[in-house]
């Protein structure tokens, strides 16, 4: 069970926004990228955002490049995970690879500053309040897995290769 | 089962049917990173406890995107890429070389191979009719030691070309229409299969712009067909013995089908700061540019310089206006050496970049001031893009770039004979 603050974002944040490539050279050292994490699309973001906290976006979240610094740095930041109406294919990808949890659902009406509370397995997510329930589309088993191991890498260091059933 | 593009190879990889929906560990053919994201995978390898690569001609290592090194930061970067080549022997494309995609179709990936890399334009290289899809680093990391990858079999959009191209119109002006019409996630998840009667007579360099910018649909990748002009096209590269006929099963079942008379498409423009945002080249003209942007993986190949250069001979880059060509390869710009391309440009006022990523991504050689206005031939305007959130991208063709320098502003190509 997840919980935790909503930062709310709009459709379309590509990984531009979140890692901008004015900043290519940082991405030998992430605690210094992470400072400007998403930045370009809410300076307060970096400054403010605190461990647990939880983004919700619009459609295509992640966009772009296929930089999994983004990912990356927006789980150093403590984001505990991200919900969108959709997410861009190698987005959605990498942020399992690299054990960042994220679910699709209708983020119409959440709003921003509120609290969430979360059920990653059921795919659930609830207010605080108990004055909304939204199902989220299932995460594939396969990378339900992916993401209980911690990433793709402590997964393969575990399994050896891809175990699909 | 009649197979689109995407399943014929996926199957033919896998050894048995596939279908769309279903998750599945393919065989790679190639495996390859660039400077952006190389290193991150290298360390990921390192992780992973594993220290070779699968295959060492299968596995290559572009450094593309800040080349030659702008900071001693992305030094160390290139140096990191170096020695994990020098250890493991897998192929390495230094500073110079040019863009890792152009050099994919050049001179390494075959029709019926399945690629991927650890850039978003991988996708590019399906108009040798490979599947051929980015990832991130830690995927590409596990593809480089394993030789293989996991995927979700993607259901396939079939975009029919019928028609012939209007003076002044390209495959760039095509796409921008195509993505503004699906929109920048119409695709995701899936493949979009270019084919028709258009595509037939389409050039390579064309074919390679269409795919190139799938992704910009959300698409998992974009293919076309192999035929008589990608065997020509192999064979002009010296590797004729590389081809191999693929092509979708007439009657295959697509998830949607896409018709387009080319004929009905004119010079259009994508402006700030999304790619389906899209214009008639007619609605924006006159916008002032300070900067203009002739290159990239989308269209820095010989022919899309043959048209800029066709345009700019005689001609002079306007006042307060700079035009920046990067030639996409080392092939290319030799070619256009060759040519006296490069030299009409340059007497045009151009300023020639080595052939690599240059502007596009915002590193280095390039990079916009508050408020300034690019017209580029790359494919992402996204907000930030060319290195400040203050500075406007818009996108278009070679054509309507050249023209546009000349004029200092955006300018419909139409116009260059009147
Ligand atoms: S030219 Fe631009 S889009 Fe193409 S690989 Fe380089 S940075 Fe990416």
């Amino acid at each position: 069970m997840i919980s935790g603050r909503v930062w709310r974002f709009g459709d379309d944040i590509s990984t531009d926004l979140i890692a901008p490539g004015r900043l290519f050279h940082l991405r030998t050292n992430l605690p210094e990228l992470a400072k400007h994490v998403l930045e370009d699309a809410d300076p307060d973001f970096p400054k403010n955002v605190r461990p647990g906290d939880i983004i919700v976006a619009g459609r295509n979240f992640g966009l772009g490049s296929s930089r999994e610094h983004a990912p990356l740095i927006i789980k150093m930041s403590g984001i505990s995970a991200v919900l969108a109406k959709s997410f861009a294919r190698i987005f959605y990808r990498n942020a399992i690879n690299i054990g960042l949890p994220l679910l699709e659902v209708d983020t119409d009406h959440i709003q921003d500053g509120i609290v969430l509370d979360i059920d990653l397995n059921k795919g659930i997510v609830t207010d605080k309040e108990k004055t909304f329930t939204l199902s989220a589309i299932p995460i594939p088993h396969f990378m339900i897995r992916i993401l209980e191991e911690g990433g793709l890498v402590p997964y393969i260091k575990k399994y050896g290769d891809f175990c699909l059933d | 089962m009649k197979e689109t593009l995407a399943i014929k190879i996926l199957s033919s990889h896998c050894k048995k049917q596939v279908k769309a929906g279903e998750l599945v560990v393919v065989p790679v053919d190639w495996a390859i990173t660039q400077d952006g994201t190389g290193p991150l995978a290298v360390q990921q390898m390192e992780q992973l406890g594993l220290d070779g690569v699968f295959d060492q001609k299968r596995v290559i290592l572009f450094i593309d995107h800040s080349a030659p090194s702008p900071r001693k930061e992305l030094s160390d970067a290139h140096r990191i890429l170096r020695s994990f080549a020098e250890k493991t022997g897998a192929m390495l494309s230094d500073i110079g070389e040019g863009v890792c995609h152009q050099r994919l179709v050049e001179d390494f990936v075959r029709p019926a191979d399945v690629v991927i890399g650890a850039d978003s334009h991988t996708c590019t290289s399906g108009a040798l009719a490979a599947f051929s899809t980015g990832m991130g680093s830690t995927d590409v990391a596990v593809g480089m030691a394993l030789g293989k990858t996991w995927m979700k079999v993607p259901e396939t959009i079939r975009i029919e070309l019928e028609g012939e191209f209007s003076p002044w119109t390209y495959a760039k002006d095509l796409m921008l229409f195509i993505i503004g019409k699906i929109r920048a996630d119409g695709a995701t998840y899936m493949a979009l299969e270019f084919g028709g009667p258009a595509i037939d007579s389409m050039p390579m360099s064309d074919r390679i712009t269409l795919t190139n910018m799938a992704v910009e649909a959300g698409a998992k990748t974009g293919l076309i067909a192999s035929d008589p002009v990608c065997r020509e096209y192999l064979k002009e590269h010296g590797r004729g013995d590389d081809y191999q006929e693929v092509f979708p099963d007439p009657g295959a079942e697509y998830s949607r089908a896409i018709e387009i008379d080319l004929a009905d498409i004119g010079p259009t423009v994508a402006c700030p700061h999304r790619v389906d945002n899209i214009c008639s080249v007619e609605k924006i003209a006159g916008k002032k540019v300070d900067q203009v942007y002739i290159g990239t993986c989308t269209n820095g190949r010989i022919d899309d310089l043959r048209v800029a250069a066709s345009i700019l001979k005689g001609r002079r880059v306007a006042r307060n206006t700079r035009l920046i060509v990067v030639p996409a390869s080392k092939r290319t710009f030799m070619q256009a050496m060759d040519e006296g391309i490069i030299r009409d440009m340059v007497e045009a006022g151009a300023v020639i970049l080595a052939p690599g990523c240059g502007p596009c991504v915002g590193i280095h050689e390039g990079i916009l001031g508050e408020g300034e206005v690019c017209l580029s031939t790359q494919n992402r305007n996204f907000l930030g893009r060319m290195g400040n959130t203050k500075g406007y991208i818009y996108l278009a063709s070679p054509a309507t770039a050249a023209f546009s320098a000349t004029r200092g502003a955006i300018a419909d190509p139409r116009e260059v004979l009147s």
